[in-house]
C-alpha cells in the first residue's frame, strides 16, 4: 500500500527530517506532539498537528493506544516512529498492523528478536557471526578453565543482573579467583541468584557499524560502515563514515556479518548491525542490530547520496528497493557532531532554557540538522541534541577541515553547549590520526 | 529573565499536573507567584481514572478540556441519549462524556460543578489532549 499520509510519532530533529523528506514527497502529514512541542518547528511544518498528551514523555511520545488513536483518527496510512520513543517497539508495531495501518520499520516479530539480548545472540551466532565469547559458570574451576580459554582479562557478572551491577573485571588467574566468591556472594544478595557469567573483556575496542537496507521483494544491501567508537558513557558524540584505518578486508567482513545477521532475522526496512572491533586482535563480535533510523544516518546519507527517510517509505508502501549492491557507490568521507544542551563543567548535565542566539554556519560541504532557532525552548523533559552538523569532503581531512570551521562560527546564547568540547576534539592529534578507541574520549576527558 | 505569555501558561500547567500548592520564584526583574486554591481540580493520579482537566478554578465559565486524545463520545452506546446536554447541572464527579482510545472507553468526569452552556466537541469526532469539551458556568 502506497503510504498518503504519514503520522510521525516523535519529536525533535529528526521529526523535522522526516517532515521535510514528506515535503519532498509530497506526502500529508500529522505530527503527533505533546503540549511542550506544541509550538516547536516540527508542528510548524507538519500539515496537521495534534496534541497527544502532556509533556513528560510517559504520557504522551511513549503511549502506544494514543500515538495508534491519534494515526487512525487522523486518517494517516503509515506512522513514521523515529528513533527512541516507541521506534523499536513490538506492540506499537502490531497494534498498528491490527489497525491496517502501516509501521515504517521492520514487522514487530522481528522488533521481539532484535530486542531481546539473549534471543539477537543466539540468531548472530545461527547465523555464523562471532559474539563476545561468553558463558556462564557454576564454580571457581569452570571460571577458571573459561578465562585460561578465552585468555585475560575477562569480566565477571552476575547472571541475573543487568544494568552494568555487579560487574567485576579480572586480569589474571590470582585476581579471578579473589573476585570470584565475592561476585558471587553479591550477586545472591543483590539478584537472589548466585548464577555468573563470563565473558570476555575486550580491552581496546571500536565500535562500527553497518547500514542495511532491505525491500519486502527479497532485495538486502548494505550501505557501507560508520565508525562512532567517540562516546562518553555509551552516548555517541562524534560518528564518521568510512572507518578510518579500517583494512579493506575486516570492512568486508563486518558488511557480509551485518547482511548474514539481517537476514537471519528476516529484516526489512533500514537498520543498522552493531559491532565491537577488538583493536589488539583484529577480531569484531556482533553486539546488536538498531531496528530504526539512527541519530547518525547522515554521514551515510552524504557518502551515498541517498535519502535514507525517503528509502524507509519506499520500502514500507512495499515498492522495492530500486537498486542492487552493485550500484551503491559511496563517495567521499563524512562526519557528524552531536551539538548538544548541556554543560561540560558540571559533569555534562543537561541544560535546558531558552536560546536566545542560535546561528548555525552556512558553509559548502557542511549540512545542518535541527529544530532550534533564536527562541526555541529546550525542555527538560527529553534529550539535550540540538543540532548535527555534518560535514563531507572528498577526503576525511576536507571533511574536519570544514567541521573545524564550522564548530567555530556557532554561535549559541541562553543555554550551555559541548561546542567547545566538540572542537577540542576534532582538533585533537589523536582522533585526527583516526586512532581511536571507545575509552578515549572518557581518558581524554578525565 | 525572558518570559513570554506561553512560558507562564507552561508554568501554571505543571504546578497544576504537580503536588505543588505553592510556588514563588524570583529572579533579577522577575518574581511569579502562584498558588492553587481550594477549588483547585483533582491532579495527578485521580485525572487517570478520567477526571477531566478543568480550567481556571473558581467562579465564571469553566471549560472541561480532554483529558487525553481519542474519539469523543457524548453517550454511553450509539442510540442512546447524550450523557450531558446544554442546561444540565454537573457535579464534579459527573460523567459527562466517554473518550476511547483503541477500544478502551474511558469515563470523562466534569471536574467543576456547574450547568453546562455549551458543548465544545462533535460526537464521534477526535479530540486531542487539552481540547475544550464543554463550557460550564461554575456555581457561585
Amino acid at each position: 500500500m502506497r503510504v498518503r499520509r504519514l503520522f510521525v510519532a516523535n519529536r525533535g530533529e529528526i521529526a523535522v527530517r522526516i517532515l521535510r523528506t514528506c515535503a519532498e514527497l509530497g506526502l500529508a502529514t500529522v505530527l503527533g506532539a505533546s503540549l511542550a512541542d506544541r509550538d516547536s518547528l516540527a508542528a510548524e511544518l507538519a500539515d496537521r498537528v495534534v496534541v497527544i498528551g502532556a509533556p513528560h514523555p510517559s504520557e504522551s511520545y511513549l503511549k502506544v493506544p494514543t500515538i495508534v488513536a491519534a494515526a487512525v483518527g487522523t486518517g494517516c496510512d503509515a506512522v513514521h516512529p523515529g528513533y527512541g520513543f516507541l521506534s523499536e517497539n513490538p506492540a506499537l508495531a502490531s497494534a498498528l498492523a491490527e489497525h491496517g495501518v502501516v509501521f515504517v520499520g521492520p514487522p514487530a516479530e522481528t522488533l521481539a528478536i532484535a530486542g531481546d539480548k539473549l534471543r539477537a545472540r543466539a540468531a548472530a551466532i545461527a547465523a555464523g557471526l562471532p559474539v563476545v565469547p561468553g558463558r556462564e559458570v557454576s564454580t571457581f574451576a569452570d571460571a577458571r578453565a573459561f578465562a585460561d580459554a578465552e585468555g585475560y582479562p575477562v569480566l565477571v557478572k552476575a547472571a541475573g543482573g543487568g544494568g552494568g551491577r555487579g560487574i567485576k573485571l579480572a586480569v589474571d588467574a590470582a585476581s579471578l579467583e579473589s573476585v570470584f566468591g565475592l561476585a558471587r556472594a553479591e550477586a545472591a544478595a543483590a539478584f537472589g541468584d548466585e548464577r555468573l557469567y563470563l565473558e570476555r573483556f575486550v580491552r581496546a575496542a571500536r565500535h562500527i557499524e553497518v547500514q542495511v537496507a532491505a525491500d519486502t521483494h527479497g532485495t538486502m544491501v548494505h550501505l557501507g560502515e560508520r565508525d562512532c567508537s567517540t562516546q562518553r558513557r555509551y552516548q555517541k558524540v562524534i560518528e564518521e563514515t568510512p572507518a578510518p584505518r579500517l583494512s579493506r578486508q575486516l570492512r568486508d567482513s563486518l558488511c557480509e556479518a551485518a547482511l548474514a545477521f539481517a537476514r537471519a532475522i528476516s529484516y526489512r526496512n533500514i537498520g543498522t548491525v552493531e559491532f565491537v572491533v577488538d583493536v589488539e586482535t583484529g577480531e569484531f563480535f556482533f553486539l546488536e542490530m538498531n531496528c530504526r533510523i539512527q541519530v547518525e544516518h547522515p554521514v551515510t546519507e552524504l557518502v551515498c547520496g541517498l535519502d535514507l527517510v525517503a528509502l524507509q517509505l519506499r520500502i514500507a508502501s512495499g515498492e522495492s528497493l530500486g537498486f542492487q549492491q552493485a550500484d551503491v557507490r559511496l563517495d567521499g568521507h563524512a562526519i557528524e557532531c552531536r551539538l548538544l544542551a548541556e554543560d561540560s563543567d558540571h559533569d555534562f548535565r543537561p541544560a535546558p532554557g531558552r536560546l536566545e542566539r542560535f546561528v548555525m554556519p552556512e558553509l559548502p560541504g557542511l549540512r545542518v540538522d535541527s529544530h532550534c532557532r533564536a527562541g526555541t525552548v529546550i525542555p527538560p523533559y527529553y534529550d539535550s541534541l540540538l543540532a548535527k552538523l555534518i560535514a563531507h569532503g572528498p577526503e576525511r581531512d576536507d571533511a574536519l577541515a570544514t567541521m573545524t570551521t564550522a564548530l567555530g562560527d556557532i554561535e549559541v546564547a541562553g543555554v550551555q553547549t559541548n561546542r567547545e568540547l566538540l572542537a577540542r576534539l576534532v582538533a585533537d592529534s589523536r582522533f585526527k590520526s583516526g586512532n581511536i578507541t571507545t575509552n578515549w574520549l572518557e581518558q581524554a576527558l578525565a | 529573565m525572558d518570559l513570554s505569555e506561553e512560558d507562564v501558561r507552561e508554568i501554571l500547567r505543571i504546578i497544576d499536573r504537580s503536588e505543588v500548592e505553592e510556588l514563588r520564584i524570583e529572579v533579577s526583574g522577575f518574581s511569579l507567584h502562584v498558588r492553587k486554591t481550594a477549588t483547585s481540580p483533582p491532579a495527578g493520579g485521580e485525572r487517570e481514572d478520567g477526571g477531566s482537566r478543568a480550567a481556571t478554578p473558581g467562579t465564571g465559565t469553566q471549560i472541561v478540556e480532554a483529558p487525553m486524545l481519542g474519539t469523543f463520545y457524548r453517550s454511553e452506546a450509539p442510540g442512546e441519549p447524550p450523557l450531558v446536554a446544554v442546561g444540565d447541572h454537573l457535579e464534579p464527579d459527573s460523567v459527562v462524556c466517554l473518550i476511547e482510545v483503541m477500544k478502551l472507553m474511558n469515563h470523562v468526569q466534569a471536574g467543576v460543578s456547574g450547568t453546562v452552556v455549551d458543548v465544545l466537541a462533535e460526537d464521534g469526532a477526535l479530540v486531542e489532549f487539552g481540547q475544550p469539551l464543554f463550557s460550564v458556568t461554575a456555581d457561585a
